[in-house]
């Protein structure tokens, strides 16, 4: 059987379990596809051919012995930031360019232990900076859909490779957008769970109030599995939540009668691409079909949200980054001189233009006589933007609108201007300052290019979002569609 | 010099006593092989986050609560952003504007008896860094990250010193105050216990403060002392050749005892705090702060006003006694054997105990002669078995020979004579042998009452009880 990319990763995980087929099949399958579409999409950043196999014959052996957990020989891929033991991990960057990390990220182990295989690791923007996977220092990944064009970003190669069924499920990370954005523009389910649902021990950190892992797949009820499996307290990040992970799949298939949809006023206003908003009022009209009803809310201070992260965000990369000196792993220049050559090259030949430049805003906003002025302003319209969404909540389940003002872009379109590329996360980088839960899933097509939906609940509310997602896939066939040179 | 006035504060750096490190799990014993205790948060490796030691954070309240200050009830840590191969993250995580303790303040003793308050205006916890290695490595730097990520709490003075014996007794009474806590070791040649000095000189009735050089790194009490005095010269001696003092980092050389120049204040850091989003603010309940109230031991300044009210010592024994715990422990114990000469007893621990010690570099806890051993001594002296000036030789042969006082004072025979007949005896020969002496005396030179003294002395090996052998003696050389 060599169609194994036709079946969902529920379908695999219940296959495999009654053992009509073996990992090392499915795995082996999925390996011979990435390997095929590498040269065009350039999805990949590592393909662990062989640790894979070890791993799904070791899954095997275990579902063998009816010993397999939920994803027993399911194989999956890793957002290239997640650290993997023994495994290069290089946040798509040449400063670790030859970084093996010496330990598993707590997703990785997790899902680990819930029995995954690695396929490999994705490509990615460069230490997650990016919205079109334009600044990895592997080389842009090429959306499925139509190579021209970018796939998404930061987390571009896990996006692609689910929407080209190179793998059934990827993790990505969110910091402004990073797996919604990308999961809208090649027409995949992406879910961003809350901040400190899931743990960020070993996921490189660029914002880190704001970074949150999450995964991408191609239905909500796939996502539902495999958050399952990644959610929950680790004592080894001071910022996940000791709180009990609901069974988001059990949770799935509620009714929606009754449900109160808002429509945030500010996502429909200028810049929003006309067929997109049809696209979004026809997703609109299924839900109201379905018995839900929809009000428009207003978010005042959501318009400030990207000048908002774009100070946040670089504030807290400018720190994080700082360990990457060249000292005890990573890019070290030749011969350096002194400290400071050593200093000034590692981070001038390791980091690409647009770390650069992020590091370089970040240091600016938080030096000294700036401080109040940009960071410190900056988190108080953050506060202020959480206290938005937080009244919202009280007369909303969750908000709906489109998750892009456009479907994707060529590469290269936007490479130029910074501020125009900033733009293109604008009604995502809300639910990261506000910490919330949110998904975006297929919802049509403009052209032959897909429109992401995206559906933000309150905080700790992925059942809901993954419900209100799933109840819109059980009516639709949008999220099946694969396409034609990948099908 | 009275033209001047010094002013100075003091950081002091003190390493909390955490069996781990203070954001990971690495053991922070001193002295292992380089590297050895550095786990990957210790190195800063991509992705790891740091975890707070719940220990470290009792440790600092124990301290707030010990200097009467503020415990905060919410605090936060901040990055501290700087470049140096020793610091793995390329930032401190540590407190900045808000920390655990502020608004204390403590007492010290000024060399005149007086009593002076030194006001603290903070204390905070953060993590220390590694430490750059030279020796045996030419042309490279070696980094050890072993003391990377140890706990640390900043104890910061207010600017209430006035000279370097202050910024010298002050240091003391915290170093003893952490000890009594048992929230630091106090080891400073390892670097547990040290300070910077921020030191500024000005006109005396000036009110503006001068300009001050901060001096880091010291880690000696008597470095403390040489540096800030050398520093004071300088800045005197600067100014009032026409020159100025400039803000900036300065180094103390022990060698050639004089602080230099590290970096000006042009070329300091800009350290771009801000809170560290991955950690939670440490948020603490009155229930918890009353919890390590409950806990907190008798501290020295209660200990020492409990020593002069109950065993009527002077406030400066009872300083000495309890400039550690197990000193005064010790010394209770000396007491409980002897419960009615607890004064002796002082002069026995302060005086010839404390010179053993101190000769034989001994720590209380590994003194020769035990508290019950030194009781017995002090008895022999308070029963009027032996005199004081016995008491030392009794005391030496115990200390070198392990033995009991009554043995020793047995074996030697040096039990005080205190038989009147026996002393007229020898003083009736010794003046029988000195009769141009005893002339004299009579004649007017009331001198040579000591000459007899010494010599009677001599003839009963020292044993003679001072006081009657005194009465007995006058009364003799009388006629």
């Amino acid at each position: 059987m060599s169609s194994f990319h036709t079946l969902s990763l529920t379908e695999l995980a219940q296959g495999l379990r009654a053992r009509r087929f073996s990992s090392v099949e499915v795995t082996g399958s999925f390996l011979e596809r990435i390997e095929r579409h590498q040269g065009t999409l350039n999805a990949f950043i590592s393909i662990t051919r062989e640790a894979a196999l070890a791993q799904a014959a070791a899954a095997d052996r275990a579902l063998a012995q009816g010993t397999g957990g939920v994803l027993t020989g399911v194989p999956i891929a890793h957002k290239d930031i997640f650290c993997t033991e023994g495994v290069r991990t290089t946040c798509g960057s040449r400063m670790l360019d030859n970084f093996v990390s010496p330990y598993d990220a707590t997703v990785v182990s997790r899902l680990k232990a819930a029995g995954a295989v690695t396929l490999g690791k994705t490509n990615m923007d460069e230490f997650a900076m990016g919205s079109s996977n334009e600044t990895s220092f592997y080389g842009p990944v090429k959306n499925p859909w139509n190579t021209a064009l970018v796939p998404g970003g930061s987390s571009g190669g896990s996006a692609a490779a689910v929407a080209a069924r190179l793998a059934p499920a990827a993790t990505a990370t969110d910091t402004g957008g990073s797996i919604r954005q990308p999961a809208a523009l090649c027409g995949v389910t992406g879910v961003k769970p809350t901040y400190g649902r899931v743990s960020r021990y070993g996921m490189i950190a660029f914002a880190s109030s704001l970074d949150q892992g999450g995964i991408i797949c191609a239905s909500a009820a796939d996502a539902a599995l495999v958050l399952r499996e990644m959610a929950g307290f680790d004592p080894k990040d001071s910022t996940s939540v000791d709180a009990p992970v609901p069974d988001y799949v059990g949770e799935l298939g509620r009714p929606l009668k009754g449900l109160k949809i808002g429509l945030l006023k500010e996502f429909f206003e200028k810049g929003l691409d006309r067929a997109v908003e049809q696209r979004i009022r026809e997703a609109l009209a299924i839900y109201e079909e379905l018995g839900a009803q929809l009000t428009e809310v207003s978010l005042p201070h959501l318009p400030l949200s990207v000048p908002v992260y774009y100070v946040v965000a670089p504030a807290e990369c400018s720190s994080n980054l700082a360990r990457f000196d060249g000292v005890r792993f990573g890019h070290r220049c030749e011969n350096p001189r002194d400290l400071q050559d050593l200093y000034r090259r590692s981070r001038g030949e390791g980091f690409g233009p647009e770390v650069k430049r992020r590091i370089m805003t970040g240091t600016y906003v938080l030096s000294a006589g700036y401080y109040d002025a940009y960071y410190l302003k900056a988190q108080r319209v953050r506060a202020l933007i959480n206290e938005d969404f937080i009244r919202a909540f009280k007369s909303v389940d969750v908000l709906i609108g489109p998750t892009t003002p456009t479907p994707a872009f060529e590469l290269g379109a936007k490479t130029s201007d910074p501020i125009t590329m900033y733009l293109n996360d604008i009604y995502t980088i809300g639910a990261n300052l506000a910490g919330l839960p949110g998904a975006s899933i297929p919802c049509g097509f403009v052209g032959e290019l897909p429109v992401g939906l995206q559906v933000v609940g309150p905080h700790f509310s992925e059942a809901r979002v993954l419900q209100v997602a799933d109840a819109f896939q059980r009516q639709t066939d949008w999220h099946t569609r694969v396409p034609k040179a990948f099908a | 010099m009275s033209a001047w006035e010094t002013v100075i504060g003091l950081e002091i750096h003190a390493q909390l006593s955490t069996r781990s490190k203070i954001f990971s799990g690495s053991a922070t014993r001193y002295g292992a092989p380089p590297n050895a205790q550095a786990n990957l948060v210790d190195l800063g490796y991509p992705g790891v986050l740091p975890v707070l030691n719940a220990e470290a954070v009792r440790m600092a309240v124990k301290l707030g609560l010990a200097l009467g200050a503020k415990i905060a009830p919410h605090s936060v840590f901040a990055r501290k952003n700087y470049f140096y191969p020793d610091l793995p993250k390329g930032y401190q995580i540590s407190q900045y504007e808000l920390p655990i303790v502020a608004h204390g303040a403590l007492e010290i003793v000024l060399e005149d008896g007086s009593a002076k308050r030194i006001g603290v205006t903070r204390a905070h916890l953060e993590e220390d860094a590694g430490k750059s290695l030279h020796e045996g490595l030419p042309g490279v730097t070696g980094i050890d990250l072993n003391r990377a990520g140890t706990p640390l709490i900043e104890i910061v003075s207010e600017p209430d010193l006035r000279s370097a014996k202050e910024a010298v007794a002050y240091m003391k009474k915290v170093h003893t105050l952490v000890r009594y806590l048992e929230i630091c070791d106090g080891n400073m040649q390892e670097g547990s216990f040290r300070c910077d000095a921020n030191v500024s000189v000005r006109k005396s009735g000036a009110e503006k403060f001068g300009t001050r050089a901060e001096i880091k790194n010291l880690n000696s009490f008597r470095f403390v002392e040489r540096a800030i005095n050398y520093e004071v010269e300088r800045q005197i001696e600067l100014i009032e050749s026409g020159g100025k003092v400039v803000q900036e980092t300065r180094l103390y050389d022990p060698d050639k005892g004089e602080t230099r120049s590290m970096r000006s204040k042009e070329e300091a850091n800009d350290y771009r705090y801000f809170p560290d989003p991955d950690l939670l603010p440490v948020e603490l309940d009155a229930a918890f702060i009353d919890s390590v109230r409950k806990g907190l031991p008798e501290l020295p300044d209660q200990k020492a006003a409990r020593f002069v009210k109950d065993y009527g010592l002077s406030a400066y024994d009872a300083g000495v006694l309890t400039a550690s715990r197990e000193y005064a422990e010790y010394y209770e114990r000396v007491v409980s054997v002897v419960p009615e000469s607890p004064k002796l007893a002082a002069n026995l621990v302060t005086g010839e105990l404390a010179a053993a010690l101190n000769r034989d570099n001994l720590e209380i806890g590994a003194s020769r002669i035990d508290a019950g051993a030194l009781g017995g001594l002090v008895k022999r002296i308070a029963d009027a078995t032996i005199s004081g000036k016995i008491a030392k030789e009794v005391f030496e042969a115990m200390w070198t020979e392990g033995l009991r006082a009554d043995a020793v004072i047995e074996s030697r025979g040096l039990k005080q004579i205190t038989d009147s007949g026996a002393i007229e005896r020898v003083i009736d020969e010794v003046i029988a042998k000195n009769p141009g002496q005893l002339a004299d005396y009579r004649g007017g030179k009331d001198k040579l009452f000591g000459f007899f003294v010494g010599q009677v002395m001599k003839a009963t090996g020292g044993k003679a009880n001072p006081a009657q052998l005194n009465e007995l003696l006058k009364k003799k050389l009388a006629g």
